[in-house]
């Protein structure tokens, strides 16, 4: 029985430092995924990577060396990763479990900003990047297909999604409480969380045209520049260069205020008390919240926003509830696909088996009969036929919808047993050789559909996928 | 023999002051045009009053207080519809016509004989009009530097309620207060230059020192500063909102002071 496993360590498991150490450059993330592979116990493995998470899903045959396989896959990801200090913040799943991890982790029900969009994209590129290396076959490829079109279901079925757009809908309109026309406005952007990077594409939306950009890793800021058509400045300028800006966006990893209420009081004299309007959407605040004292500077935080789209808790709730029924649906779904996964074999063997036998009996009988008229002969193959029908059909029935059933596996060993019946080879697993011509054909086709179908769902949101060089991946790991 | 109608007028204002206020706590707009057609209702029978008595016999001989507290608020709503014609700020009703309904209310109960300027010379209806029409503009930078400070104090306390959902962004209400100092200043400016050159043509001397004289030039000044702290230091947002209304409250203090003596000054602003 093949079995779906996901291990892996998030922002609510593990801390930033930990999971930076984890994060595969995407430049290697093929190296990466072949290492996955050469554990012989891994059938099947995609590895997901984001600015808080790293997993790994893999199709395996026996659950727990399939887990220890996925740990030493981890350990030996970076030197200084020992299993001591891995294994604390490692979350393991199997079967329905892990299925429904993936289903909430790509319905951004997981996600840090729950509702956040950009979720959907990555887990496409993990499975791009596992289809590139054939390292999924038969099962990831349904399960992640099952997992996007989940995603895109709870998008449009629930009101989830709206907490995340909201959030930054909302710092746009009590900017225009302050700010009538933004096209003369100027926005800075500090540090590149994602609320704040929503929160910017509203604003350019909304018509500001000129962005600056700060963070504390240059390229970074040199692509973000580029998103947003918006001039970069070093980080450590930022605070002389605050005056400039009528909106300041902050979002950024520190874990201490970077902007004081004296930095603020200086910046709005320099404005000439025009009036400076600040949102804070990091979480430790990194906008010191003395700075409301200011005149004519106006502070909110990811409360005050939040506060703002006046949703109430019971409503986020409900939707909450309303997604996580969703994805239970979906999981007795994909495994009742996985069960029956497990019973055509058997069923295909039996019906084999049972022709095979008429076919020989039928034989034997017609070469004692000498000749006979093709009317006889239609006649007698009839009876078999007939026979061997009638037997089986129960059989089938049984085990067909035995098979949809929580104890199917019981059934479909009986059945091999009863009816003599050889045990199938492992489903062709793509890494492991044969047929693999044909699998090769499959992949291209599903990363073909797969691209299809990202420029259509996927807004100017979606991270660019080429970003690729070392000190980027550091950064998104960090949250900077 | 204008005084009923004069009186009609009062009451619409006060009609269309109670029902800018009633939509100051309502989400629709219903109310508000409401307000505005009835508003509309009172200026045209307020034009009407006014035209009356510019083409009377009497004509511009003699302005009475009355007619100047008349002509201030007529100016006030002429202000605010076109205003409202511009930018559809219907939330400016419910701080503009308080104002407006003051002013004529008060113009109803002065005694219409209590004039205010003696019909020495024709040129004094210039002096009057321009000075009513420069304390207009500052009337409106004083309700801009109101609803400013509402608003500039809701959004700090995290307040969305009704009220912010209606005041327009601050930038509008700075650049509306602005803009009102800037043309009121110059008008203040002519209407004292002639009041002067009606006095000296009256009196022989341009100033005679009296306390209303004093007062609009301590005003003049007051405004002059408030306009060049915005262009030289950067006096804007809240310290404009706070000067534009400490300055309108001295103004209104001179119209009582004018009011409460009864006298006949020679000069008023």
């Amino acid at each position: 029985m093949k079995h779906v496993i996901v291990v892996g360590l998030s922002h609510k498991t593990a801390p930033v430092e930990l999971r930076e150490l984890l994060v595969v450059p995407d430049s290697r993330v093929g190296e990466a995924l072949n290492r996955l592979m050469a554990h012989a116990r891994i059938c099947e493995g995609m590895v997901l990577q984001t600015c808080n998470r790293v997993e790994v899903y893999a199709v395996v045959d026996h659950v727990d060396a399939g887990f220890s396989d996925i740990q030493q896959f981890f350990v030996d990801t970076h030197l200084s990763v020992s299993a001591e200090m891995l294994l604390p913040h490692l979350y393991r799943h199997a079967g329905d479990r892990a299925l429904a991890h993936l289903f909430r982790v790509t319905s951004s029900l997981d996600s840090m900003v729950v509702g956040e969009p950009q979720i959907l994209g990555q887990v496409k590129d993990a499975f791009r990047l596992a289809l590139t290396h054939n390292s999924s076959g038969v099962i990831l490829n349904k399960l992640v297909k099952k997992a996007i079109s989940v995603a895109k279901r709870i998008r449009s079925e629930t009101r989830i999604a709206e907490n995340a757009v909201s959030v930054s809908y909302a710092a746009v309109e009590l900017a225009k409480k302050v700010f009538s026309d933004f096209s003369a406005r100027t926005a800075m952007l500090v540090g590149a969380g994602e609320m704040a990077k929503l929160a910017a594409q509203h604003l350019v939306k909304n018509g500001v045209r000129h962005v600056l950009l700060t963070t504390r890793n240059p390229a970074r800021a040199g692509s973000l520049a580029e998103r947003f058509h918006g001039t970069s400045i070093p980080f450590g300028d930022f605070l002389g260069e605050m005056s400039k800006a009528d909106i300041v966006l902050c979002s950024t990893g520190a874990s201490h205020y970077l902007i004081g209420p004296a930095d603020v009081q200086r910046a709005v004299r320099e404005r000439w008390n025009r009036p400076m309007f600040l949102i804070d959407v990091s979480v430790p605040r990194n906008i010191d919240p003395e700075v409301r004292q200011v005149d004519n500077a106006f502070l909110f935080d990811i409360d005050d926003l939040e506060g703002h789209v006046e949703q109430n808790r019971d409503e986020r709730i409900r939707e909450a509830t309303r997604a996580e029924g969703i994805v239970k649906e979906e999981v007795g779904v994909m495994l009742k696909w996985l069960q029956s996964l497990e019973a055509t074999p058997a069923i295909v063997a039996l019906r084999q088996r049972a022709d095979a036998i008429k076919y020989a009996e039928v034989q034997k009988a017609l070469s004692r009969f000498g000749t006979l008229t093709s009317q006889q002969r239609e006649a007698l193959d009839g009876l078999a036929s007939g026979i061997v029908n009638k037997l089986l059909h129960g059989s089938l029935v049984a085990l067909k919808s035995a098979a949809q059933s929580s104890n199917g596996s019981v059934y479909i060993e009986a059945a091999r047993r009863f009816y003599g019946l050889e045990y199938p080879s492992p489903l062709p697993s793509p890494s492991r050789g044969e047929g693999k011509g044909m699998e090769e054909a499959e992949h291209v086709a599903e990363r073909q559909k797969l691209e299809a179908d990202q420029s259509e769902t996927e807004g100017p949101s979606h991270e660019p996928a080429g970003e690729s060089d070392k000190q980027n991946v550091a950064q998104r790991a960090s949250g900077l | 023999m204008m005084l009923p109608f004069l009186q009609l007028t009062a009451g619409l204002y006060f009609a269309g002051t109670l029902l800018s206020l009633v939509y100051l706590l309502r989400r629709s707009h219903v109310v508000a045009k409401i307000a505005l057609g009835v508003t509309c209702v009172g200026f045209a029978v307020h034009s009407i009053v006014l035209a009356s008595q510019v083409f009377s016999v009497e004509g511009l001989k003699w302005v009475t207080f009355q007619t100047a507290l008349s002509f201030f608020s007529w100016s006030l709503v002429c202000v605010f519809l076109l205003v409202v014609l511009r930018q559809s700020l219907y939330v400016l009703g419910s701080f503009i016509l308080p104002l407006a309904f003051l002013s004529s209310a008060s113009a109803v109960i002065v005694p219409s004989e209590t004039s205010a300027l003696q019909p020495v010379v024709q040129a004094v209806w210039v002096h009057v009009t321009l000075s009513m029409l420069g304390t207009v503009g500052f009337a409106v930078a004083f309700v801009a530097g109101l609803m400013y400070l509402i608003q500039d104090r809701l959004l700090k306390s995290k307040q969305f309620n009704v009220l912010s959902f209606k005041l327009p962004p601050l930038d509008v209400l700075d650049t509306l207060n602005q803009r009102s100092i800037v043309l009121g200043f110059p008008l203040l400016t002519l209407g004292i230059l002639t009041g002067a050159v009606s006095a000296r043509l009256t009196f022989g001397e341009y100033v005679s020192w009296n306390s209303e004289q004093i007062w609009a030039l301590v005003t003049w000044v007051f405004y002059l500063v408030v306009l060049m702290g915005r262009i030289t230091v950067g006096w804007r947002a809240k310290k404009a909102a706070y000067l534009t209304i400490v300055g309108f409250t001295g103004v209104l203090l001179t119209f009582l002071g004018v009011m409460l003596k009864g006298t006949t000054p020679s000069i008023s602003s």
